[in-house]
């Protein structure tokens, strides 16, 4: 992870459910909007699906950003509910990264439905401006750095 | 069973039948104005005299009163049965000299004038309570009765005053048989009301309906309102009807229900609705009766509508001048973005439709033409140049009520570059159309996606185009997107094939991505079987362990997420599957580690 300042390029994990916000990204490229390319996208059937150790991995591997989205509550739900289930969970991961120090403005939740390519779009390049603006995260250098 | 004759013919009776009934039964006229079938016989107006021999006594009474008794004689056309109609006719002309219904009757009888002095040439009732016993009768609301004795005998409310029991129906003033009662309505609003809704009580709905049975029209019909009215209380109003009705297809105890059925498919077609064009205001929609909406024009223009399919403005003249103006609310960044697709094509119907029916000039400001169908853009082309109207390529910015009631329409010609108007007698708005306002509900019933038009999303824009996302649902018609009926039929034509093709199978195909118990390591917490939104997961109390059911589960991998013992995998999205795929994008292979360094 080298660089700082405006050379710095952030890495950035996407778990996406893959009725709504996949298919949002998939039609965001499709329409050949212009986002930056900071985004990796994992996609997962359902967010409900994403593991709180999913987030902390993706930091653990070298991770400066991560992003979960889903269906809008209440109704969107491929599966009926299972966004309600990540409504639940991610504020708890919010606040276990506030305990390991993570800066708030490095994990985002939230909704985009599949209609919404342009939204995912902003996304993607507001949250890798905001990421840039933090800086690289530098988690896995540190736990190297003591292991050894 | 009664035998009897009437002018020398024998003839059958029914139980409860009158001289009257049998005679019209038997194509034997006798005159009568008070007599209805609805109504119980009421012997007012005298005129169905005829002679009655009865056990050999001869006597001058009433047909609709009198019961067909067996073994009677009844001469219908007897002297001084003609006579004594004759008399009650020089009675009745007296009173009411300028009725026509009257004046025919009176002369078949030889009578021209009346023989004596008219107290009220006006008068046109000739009290014989046709309409005191229909609001009795049939409509219950007993607003109407006599009132006074003698000379001073007449009809009316209470008073002669206004009362709020009469609810307006105007039964009253279709039965009187000589036109004596008029309809006042306290407001004129009877146009303003577009011409959309029921021309009577029983009305179908459309030409086309399938099946094509009538309904009954709650807010209109006396039956109903009547009951309304009352909080219940009167439920035998107006059966009109179902008196009337030979086949007693007529039920009005039929409500709206619910039913539930188990299926394996389920099309979702519930269309569009109309935008409202009051949202724009420039082109007041409502502020002028003869600023009509493409839909109110076709009902008017319709040959089974109000006006019987004639073209004509709120005014019942011909208009002289019409203009259309396309894409109201459609391609308007104010209203709706998109294209509503099948205007233009109508637009240019109802141009052809006002050439044809009137002598109208038709202007029709347009952005541009889309004419995109079989045979459209050929239409498109007759209606300009044979037909001759003024294609106005620009939008129709706004329309002016002035105060002669002319309509000004203002737009640009882009054609010309400049600005122009003309003041017209109707305006049709060729609106936009729009997901109807309760999408979000069946949206979310059927687990359905929306797009940013409204309309709902199909699984595929181009190769699955009835699908949804949702297994076994697909969508038909404009609730994807406006469709004119070419579209829809063929959307339609194709979401049935899928239904059918589905349930043809008779098997369904599941995903592979179920999620499955290890059941060593299930500690058997539970926790998974509360979160299962399909209930999938069993806990089987012998074992000792949470069972998933592989037919149910749908693998969203809520419970997978949810495992503290790590039990449960979701097939094809593992937990080290994902893992994998999150190192993987931050580990760089050793060999193309060493490729960027050699």
């Amino acid at each position: 992870m080298s660089g700082n300042g405006k050379d710095f390029e952030p890495r950035i994990v996407g778990f996406l459910c893959n009725w709504c916000t996949y298919s949002a990204a998939d039609t965001a490229g499709v329409s050949r909007m212009k986002q930056p390319p900071n985004v990796d996208v994992i996609r997962v059937m359902c967010t409900g699906r994403v593991d709180p150790t999913f987030v902390l991995k993706a930091f653990v591997e070298g991770a400066d950003g991560v992003i979960v989205s889903g269906c809008h509550p209440p109704g969107d739900c491929h599966y009926n509910n299972g966004n309600f289930k990540t409504f639940r969970r991610m504020p708890l991961v919010e606040a276990l990264l506030a305990q390991y120090g993570v800066d708030e403005g490095r994990f985002h939740w939230g909704w985009i439905s599949g209609a919404e390519a342009p939204k995912w779009a902003k996304l993607v390049h507001d949250f890798t401006e905001q990421v840039r603006e933090l800086g690289p995260l530098d988690w896995k250098q540190q736990l190297e750095s003591k292991e050894e | 069973m009664a035998t009897l004759t009437i002018d020398g013919v024998q003839v059958t009776a029914e139980e409860g039948q009158t001289i009257l009934d049998v005679a019209l039964e038997n194509g034997i006229e006798i005159p009568t104005l008070c007599s209805h079938p609805l109504l119980e016989p009421y012997g007012a107006c005298r005129l169905c005299v005829v002679e009655i021999i009865r056990r050999g006594w001869p006597r001058i009474e009433t047909a609709c009163t009198y019961p067909a008794w067996d073994g009677i004689e009844v001469n219908t056309k007897a002297p001084q049965v003609m006579e004594a109609r004759k008399v009650i006719l020089e009675m009745m002309l007296s009173r009411t000299p300028n009725v026509p219904i009257i004046q025919d009757l009176a002369r078949e009888y030889g009578i021209t004038e009346p023989p004596f002095p008219a107290e009220a040439p006006d008068e046109k009732c000739i009290l014989c309570g046709l309409c005191v016993r229909t609001c009795h009768e049939l409509v219950k609301a007993d607003v109407l009765n006599y009132s006074a004795q003698g000379i001073e005998r007449r009809v009316g409310p209470p008073f002669l005053e206004k009362t709020r029991q009469c609810i307006g129906c105007g039964a009253c003033s279709i039965m009187c048989p000589t036109g004596a009662i008029e309809i006042v309505l306290e407001q004129e609003a009877v146009y303003q009301e577009k011409p959309l809704g029921p021309t009577s009580a029983v009305w179908v709905p459309s030409l086309q309906a399938i099946p094509r049975v009538p309904v009954i029209d709650k807010d209109s019909c006396i039956h109903f309102r009547q009951q309304d009215r009352s909080e219940g209380k009167i439920d035998d109003a107006c059966m009109a009807c179902q008196m009337l009705c030979e086949v007693d297809a007529i039920n009005f105890e039929q409500e709206d229900e619910i039913i539930e059925l188990d299926v394996g498919a389920i099309i979702v077609a519930t269309g569009f609705e109309m935008w409202d064009a009051t949202k724009l205001s420039q082109y007041s929609y409502g502020q002028s009766p003869n600023i009509l909406t493409g839909l109110e024009f076709e009902r008017l223009s319709n040959s089974a509508g109000i006006t019987g399919g004639e073209i004509v403005t709120a005014e019942g003249k011909e208009p002289e001048r019409v203009a259309i103006i396309h894409c109201v609310g459609s391609r308007d960044h104010n209203a709706h973005e998109y294209c509503s697709r099948f205007c233009c094509m109508y637009s240019l119907k109802q141009a052809h439709l006002v050439r044809d029916k009137t002598d109208a000039s038709v202007y029709e400001f347009y952005m541009d033409m889309r004419a995109f169908g079989s045979g459209y853009e050929e239409f498109y082309e007759r209606v300009q140049k044979e037909e001759g109207i003024t294609m106005v390529r620009g939008r129709g910015a706004s329309v002016e009520v002035l105060s002669n009631g002319k309509l000004r329409v203002k737009g640009d010609d882009a054609d010309l570059g400049e600005l122009v108007h003309v003041d017209v007698d109707m305006v049709l708005l060729s609106t936009a159309v729009e997901a109807p306002h309760d999408s979000s509900e069946v949206a979310s019933m059927f687990g359905l996606s929306r797009k940013p038009d409204g309309f709902f999303a199909e699984a595929h824009p181009k190769l699955r185009p009835v699908e949804t996302n949702t297994d076994g649902v697909f969508l038909a018609g404009s609730i994807q997107g406006p469709k004119d009926v070419p579209d829809t039929v063929g959307h339609a034509g194709a979401a049935a094939s899928m239904a059918l093709a589905l349930l043809d199978k008779g098997e369904v195909v599941i995903s592979p991505q179920v999620a499955i118990v290890d059941e060593k390591l299930c500690s058997a917490c539970k926790t998974c079987i509360s979160l299962c939104p399909y209930t999938a997961i069993a806990f089987v109390d012998e074992d000792n362990v949470a069972r998933i059911n592989e037919a149910l589960c749908k693998g969203c991998g809520t419970c997978v997420a949810a495992c503290p013992a790590g039990a449960i995998t979701a097939q094809h999205f593992t937990t080290e599957q994902i893992m994998a795929q999150i190192e993987g994008l931050f580990r760089v292979p050793a060999e193309v580690e060493e490729g960027v360094k050699a």
